[in-house]
């Protein structure tokens, strides 16, 4: 029993860090950059809820839809400012801009909140589901069932609407779905705005989970997260999901059964094994080069 | 005697599809033969299996008498075998000068050591041999005078001289042109002629070579092996192949 | 020819690194530069030695890595132990100080090498990530080691390096740098980064020059380590962490990959632009952080690369790529 409830835990922790990965596999998939401010992205998302909760006393879902409206602007805005000039130039450099961006964010707000903590609002109730000996936490629950409707709803967004499948076009070849009359732009900002504003609903979990932010929370998260992506194979959202529940999993059993030092490694330590099995992770198309 | 190359059932498989089967060829030294076929048939693959690229699923490579299967690329074009691609591979960032010392690179083996205790005249030496040598091959070219540009900035056809260059730097007995005449029109297709001969000539090097454009192939090449769904659909002299009737049902399409 | 502008380069480059020696020198005994400036300029010399090894790797190898960090924490703790072991403090033995920095360097080689093998076959961003793994492994394991007395720091680390000893030991890395990629082994290098199978195809033993750039690389991080460690005398597992790696692969990108002057410049601005700023101590990471965006945008326009086209030093035929597309 111990161990499927670790289990539950773990995947509760993942599908927070697959909200998280399923921004950067597609980012990765459309803009073929990988966004490292994202982590920061989702930082910001949990601070503005933060705000509407804690200063201005708003009721939830209206916090839930600001933050998700704020951050899905930041996302765009950054794009436009940072990221687009120097779109074509290599993605190496749009990384270090992004590293940039990252620095940026995490600074605005350590002059803004300082680095202490500040105490998340408690939105969801403490309390446990018990079900025939398991029993979850409500937020455990909660999360694993916002992040499967967050997903759901993406997937057919991206397979069965129209915008969808432009950016499907896009990401497979940006020429020739340009040539094609896509508007590449817009596909790139609503992709941005997709990923953040998926990343402010990952801010807020995060919020209630620990209820404790600091302007330092997206970096690990981020780089967690994306590891998920890496391991999915960067630029499938399946794979995106699985990595980040994989991930949790991983991480939960290693703390509850090994040690909570070594948590970290392991999780490096499973990346590491599955780039060598295969090197363009789980779902990921491994792409001969053409000679 | 055995030839220099010779396969024997050659075949390559990518899931369940047959790139290459049953490819039975040979060449030896000093030919020049042409390799051709519609689009599709597997022409540049049986380059990639010749040179390791791809690893054959089936059949056999056999090289001055030993076998190539399961050679590394590297290891193979240090044996001798060189080639160029369809779509021009150079190092854009590279000198055109450099590019040919990267084709240079196993014959002129001085170690770590030397490169780093540079003012020694080892390395001098070494490098003036080089340098040297790669002029020499550019000067056949008529690339000398673009030495210190980057390969980037060459026009097309130099590219592409360039590219024949770089394979020839390797020191090759057996030199795989993959579409050397592509995108050049007439008069340059005339002069590549005359180049390749001369390559053959001055090199001493057997040629195959890949190619669309009948007149070339038909102009220089002494045998010609034509490839159709992977197969070898028939292999002899311009005239042979011209009057094929497999070879010209392949090409046009059969009447029903 | 060849032989004399090979010669005159070099020795032009000896003269200029003399002189840059003696004037700081100068400086720093007229105390014009006071105990803090000559700090900052060690501290700059070790973000010298890291951003040109790590440009052997990603700029001319052209391999994404960010693991930098972990190399040359591996020479700070394996050189830092040992010369605590070894009694330095007491001893103060240059030659011991030496061996326990080439110890650390060849610590930081060896693991280089157990790394290396196995990732070096992944591409772009897997192969990135992948490094930025290794690296939070090692800090890990040096959190959760005795030995290493875990994530309180090592502490009691004899004070040996000076200004002198960085100073030869960068000079040292920025030669063996320039003359590795100006020889036979640098094309072949360069080759791969340009075009990895027309490299095979070329005659180019592929794996071993990866590994080969890959572990020089290494070896000049797990030095830079071991100067630092002897600097700071106290070291954390905390200050290797991925960041530390980012840094040093922002000094890279931002001087322009496979560009030695460059990174030597960058490594310098980066360094110093946070220590002139130290009186605005709260806003210097929000400063550091709009200069770079802005610098990478400027880049990217081309606007640097005509300011600095001006200058003398870029003349020298150089090599850039825009990374892994």
């Amino acid at each position: 029993m111990e161990f499927i409830n670790q289990i539950i835990n773990g995947l509760s922790t993942g599908s927070m860090y697959a909200l998280v990965a399923i921004g950067y596999t597609m980012v990765y998939g459309i803009a073929k950059m990988i966004n490292f401010a994202h982590g920061e992205i989702i930082m910001v998302g949990s601070y503005i809820a933060y705000v509407c909760l804690a200063f201005y006393g708003l009721p939830i879902p209206a916090a839930i839809i600001i933050s998700m409206a704020l951050t899905a602007c930041l996302g765009i805005v950054t794009e436009k400012v940072a990221y687009k000039p120097l779109r074509g130039k290599g993605s190496l450099d749009i990384l270090i801009t992004a590293i940039g961006v990252s620095y940026l964010l995490q600074n605005i707000f350590l002059l803004l909140f300082s680095s202490s903590g500040r105490t998340f609002p408690n939105i969801i109730p403490a309390g446990n589901v018990n079900v025939g000996g398991l029993s979850a936490t409500y937020i455990t629950v909660i999360t694993l069932v916002v992040t499967f409707i967050c997903t759901g709803l993406l997937l057919l967004f991206i397979n069965k609407t129209k915008i969808g499948k432009a950016m499907r076009a896009v990401s497979e070849d940006r020429q020739a779905a340009q040539l094609m009359g896509i508007n590449i732009n817009t596909t790139i900002s609503l992709t941005f705005a997709i990923g953040s504003g998926l990343g402010a609903i990952a801010g807020i979990i995060y919020g209630c989970k620990f209820s404790l932010i600091n302007p330092y929370i997206g970096a690990m998260l981020g780089i967690k997260a994306f590891i998920a992506a890496v391991m999915g194979g960067i630029g499938s959202v399946p794979g995106a999901m699985a990595g980040g529940l994989m991930l949790g999993v991983a991480e939960s059993l290693t703390i509850s059964y090994i040690s909570s030092d070594f948590s970290d490694a392991v999780v490096f330590g499973i990346l590491i094994f599955v780039l060598l099995v295969k090197p363009a992770g789980l779902f990921g198309k491994n792409v001969r080069e053409k000679v | 005697m055995s030839k220099l190359l010779q396969t024997k059932g050659l075949g390559i498989q990518f899931g369940g599809l047959k790139a290459v089967d049953e490819f039975n060829f040979e060449i030896d030294k000093g030919d020049l033969y042409g390799l051709i076929g519609p689009n599709g048939a597997g022409k540049t693959t049986v380059f990639n299996l010749l040179t390791g690229v791809y690893k054959p699923t089936s059949g056999r490579i056999i090289y001055k008498g030993g076998s190539l299967v399961n050679k590394s690329p590297t290891a193979i074009t240090q044996m001798g075998i060189a080639r160029t691609f369809q779509n021009i591979r150079l190092f854009k960032n590279m000198t055109v000068l450099d590019n040919v010392k990267v084709g240079l690179h196993h014959s002129h083996p001085y170690n770590l050591a030397t490169a780093i205790f540079r003012f020694l005249p080892s390395f001098s030496k070494s490098e003036a041999a080089m340098d040297e040598e790669a002029r020499s091959l550019l000067r056949v070219f008529d690339l000398e005078e673009f030495a210190d540009d980057k390969a980037v900035n060459l026009p097309y056809g130099q590219q592409r001289k360039l590219e024949i260059a770089r394979a020839l730097a390797t020191a090759p007995q057996l030199l795989l042109l993959d579409e050397p005449a592509a995108g050049m029109n007439p008069a340059e297709t005339e002069e590549l002629m005359a180049t390749i001969k001369m390559v053959r000539e001055k090199f001493s090097v057997a040629i195959l070579l890949i190619e669309h454009d009948m007149r070339l192939v038909m102009g220089i090449c002494e045998k010609i092996a034509v490839l159709n769904f992977g197969t070898v659909l028939a292999f002899g002299t311009p005239e042979e192949i011209k009057n094929n009737p497999d070879v010209i049902a392949a090409y046009l399409g059969e009447e029903e | 020819m060849v032989k004399k502008i090979l010669k005159s380069k070099t020795l032009g480059g000896f003269g200029l690194c003399i002189a840059v020696f003696i004037i700081l020198n100068v400086l720093m005994m007229t105390k014009v530069l006071n105990s803090y400036w000559r700090g900052v300029a060690i501290v700059c010399c070790i973000n010298i030695i890291l951003a040109v090894s790590l440009n052997l790797a990603t700029g001319y190898l052209g391999q994404l890595t960010l693991g930098h960090a972990g190399f040359m924490s591996v020479g700070a703790y394996t050189s830092a132990i040992l010369s605590i072991h070894l009694g330095l403090k007491t001893s103060q033995s240059p030659v011991i100080f030496i061996l326990c920095l080439l110890a650390g360097a060849i610590m930081a080689t060896l693991i280089g090498l157990l790394i290396g093998i196995p990732i070096l076959r992944l591409r772009g961003d897997y192969l990135c990530i992948a490094t930025l793994a290794f690296n939070e492994i090692i800090r890990v394991v040096f959190v959760n080691l005795e030995i290493t007395n875990g994530s309180k720091g090592l502490i009691g680390i004899p004070y040996m390096t000076n200004f002198l000893y960085v100073y030869i030991f960068m000079a040292i890395t920025i030669y063996v740098v320039y003359a590795l990629v100006n020889s036979r082994h640098g094309r072949a290098i360069i080759s791969i980064r340009e075009d990895e199978i027309a490299s095979e195809l070329a005659g180019i033993p592929v794996t071993y020059y990866k590994i080969l750039a890959f572990v020089v690389s290494a070896f000049f991080a797990g030095l830079a380590g071991g100067l630092y460690a002897h600097y700071m005398t106290i070291i954390m597992p905390s200050t290797f962490d991925y960041n530390k790696s980012v840094e040093i692969l922002v000094m890279v990108v931002l001087g322009g990959m496979g560009s030695l002057p460059g990174s030597i410049i960058a490594a310098l601005l980066l360094t110093l632009i946070p220590e002139l700023l130290i009186q605005f101590s709260q806003y210097r990471m929000l400063i550091y952080a709009i200069v770079l965006i802005a610098a990478m945008i400027l880049k990217g326009s081309g606007a640097g690369e005509r300011i600095l086209s001006k200058l003398p030093f870029r003349k020298t035929k150089r090599i850039e790529v825009s990374g892994n597309e």
